[in-house]
This record gives structure tokens, sequence and C-alpha cells, in this order.
């Protein structure tokens, strides 16, 4: 196949690196929220403690 | 005890990553056969080496943990595998993307680098059944970390195979030979690469240290129990 016009391979190489930037996005996020609630048990079990 | 070095690791993974980017969109010329849509590679290509390394990774963490019994190398393991999975599946659709904008088609059954990617993929989706199905702590380790080992045996052994094979439509970035890849390219490809493999350690250091802190919390509170 012949090479595509920018224009319309633009759109490929901007979904690709679109997927790469979500999927990292995706995961620190799903680990953000991870240790914010191990931060808000933590909490909790002080305020147990005191 | 994970997240030492961690902040300086990010930094540097940022840093890699956003020199990589400028230098594939200002600085690497456009491919003559395939022309802008070769950009696709900076990303897929190093996102599939580093998943592969991180599923042999995951082996020989495994083989550390049959060894020594300490349940921090099977966490070790799990967590390579787990973002290995996560950056394969990144890989299929990048590459699915590249080959619809390169061949007209999103997927192509004869052609042995695709496939055989998607079998690897398709071989570690298995790892989360086996290992989730499997309630005592120390049985569960020990049959994940036998998994991670034949499987990261299988990863390298597949890769010969098909460099072995006859049939080369998918293109080849690093060859014996250096390739036909100009300097420009090449430079703007190890960067890449070097961005993606210090994000993957990143990531596996940050989530390996939510682990711990989780495990440490759940002790703290059975202790509290206990005392209560």
């Amino acid at each position: 196949m012949p090479a595509l016009p920018l224009d319309e391979a633009g759109k490929y190489v901007a979904a690709a690196y679109v997927v790469f930037v979500a999927l990292i996005l995706i995961y620190v996020a799903i680990i953000g929220a991870k240790i914010a609630r191990i931060e808000r048990q933590i909490t909790e079990l002080v305020e147990d403690d005191e | 005890m994970y997240s030492k070095g961690l902040v300086p690791l990010a930094a540097a993974s940022v840093v890699t990553i956003t020199t990589a980017f400028a230098l594939v969109f200002f600085y690497a010329p456009l491919d003559a056969d395939q022309g802008f849509v070769q950009k696709i590679f900076y990303i897929h290509v190093p996102m599939a080496i580093v998943a592969l390394c991180g599923f042999v990774a995951g082996g020989w963490f495994a083989i550390r943990h049959l060894r020594s019994g300490e349940r921090s190398w099977d966490m070790r393991s799990y967590v390579a595998i787990h973002l290995s999975i996560i950056l394969g599946l990144a890989v299929l659709v990048t590459g699915a993307i590249w080959a619809k904008a390169s061949w007209g088609h999103w997927w192509l059954w004869d052609e042995p680098v695709l496939v055989s990617f998607l079998v690897v993929f398709l071989l570690y989706c298995v790892y989360y059944p086996l290992r989730f199905s499997i309630e005592d702590p120390d049985r569960q380790a020990r049959y994940s970390s036998v998994f991670a080992i034949t499987a990261g045996a299988f990863v390298p052994l597949n890769f010969i195979a098909v460099r072995l094979a006859e049939k080369y439509t998918h293109p080849r970035v690093l060859s014996q030979t250096g390739g036909s890849m100009p300097g420009e390219m090449r430079l703007t490809f190890l960067v890449a690469l070097l961005g993606v493999a210090l994000l993957f350690v990143t990531l596996w250091k940050l989530e390996l240290t939510a682990k711990h802190a989780s495990m440490q919390l759940k002790r703290l509170r059975n202790r509290a129990r206990v005392a209560a």
C-alpha cells in the first residue's frame, strides 16, 4: 500500500499515542485511588486508637 | 522499602518520555516508505520490547521466590507480569492501528509477529484466574511462580521462533546488522525505548509501594483487633 497522506495518517498516529497516554493515566489514577484508600484507612485506625 | 528512589525515577521517566515525543515529532525524519504512520513505531516497538522483558523479569523474580521462599519476590513477579499485560494490551491496540493505516486491515492472521505476540499475551491472561483461584497465600505464590517461570521461558523461545520464520511481512526495527534505520531515527527509537523502560520501572515500584502499604495496614489492623 502507498504511504497515507499526512492528514489521514495523522489520525492514526494521534490515536496510537492517545492509547499510550490514556492507559498510563488510567493506571496511575487506579494506583492513586488505592493509595488514597490506604491513607483513609490509616486515619480511621489512628482515630480508633485515640 | 519499595519507594526508595521513586521520585527521581519518576522525574527521569517524565523527562525521557517528553524528550522522546519531541524527537519523534520534531527531529526524526519521515520514513520514505511509510510516511507519517511510521511514527507509531516509536511507541509501539519500545512497549513490545519492555513488555516482553517484563514477562521474563517476572519469571526471574519467580525463580528468586521459589529459591528463597520470600513472598516479596512473588509480589515483584506478580506486579511485573501485571504491568507487562497492560503494556501488551497497548501493543496490540497500537499495532492494530498501525496495521489498519499501513496494510488496510486491523489484523492479519498469517503474520507471525502479530499472532505470536497475541499468543504470549493470551498465555499471560491465564495468570490471573490461576493466581486468584487459589486461596491459600503460600500455595498461590508457589503455583503462580511456577507459571511465571514456565511462561517466562516461553517468551524468548517464541521470539527466536518468529525470527527464524521465513515470512517477514512485519517490518524489522532492530536487526543484528543494525537494520537500515538512519541515525536520527535510531537515536529517537533508543530514547523512546529508554523512556518506556524507565516508566515501567517507575510504575512497578509505585504499585509495589501501594501493595506493601496495604499489607502493612492489614497487619496493623489485625494487631489492633487482637489487642482490643
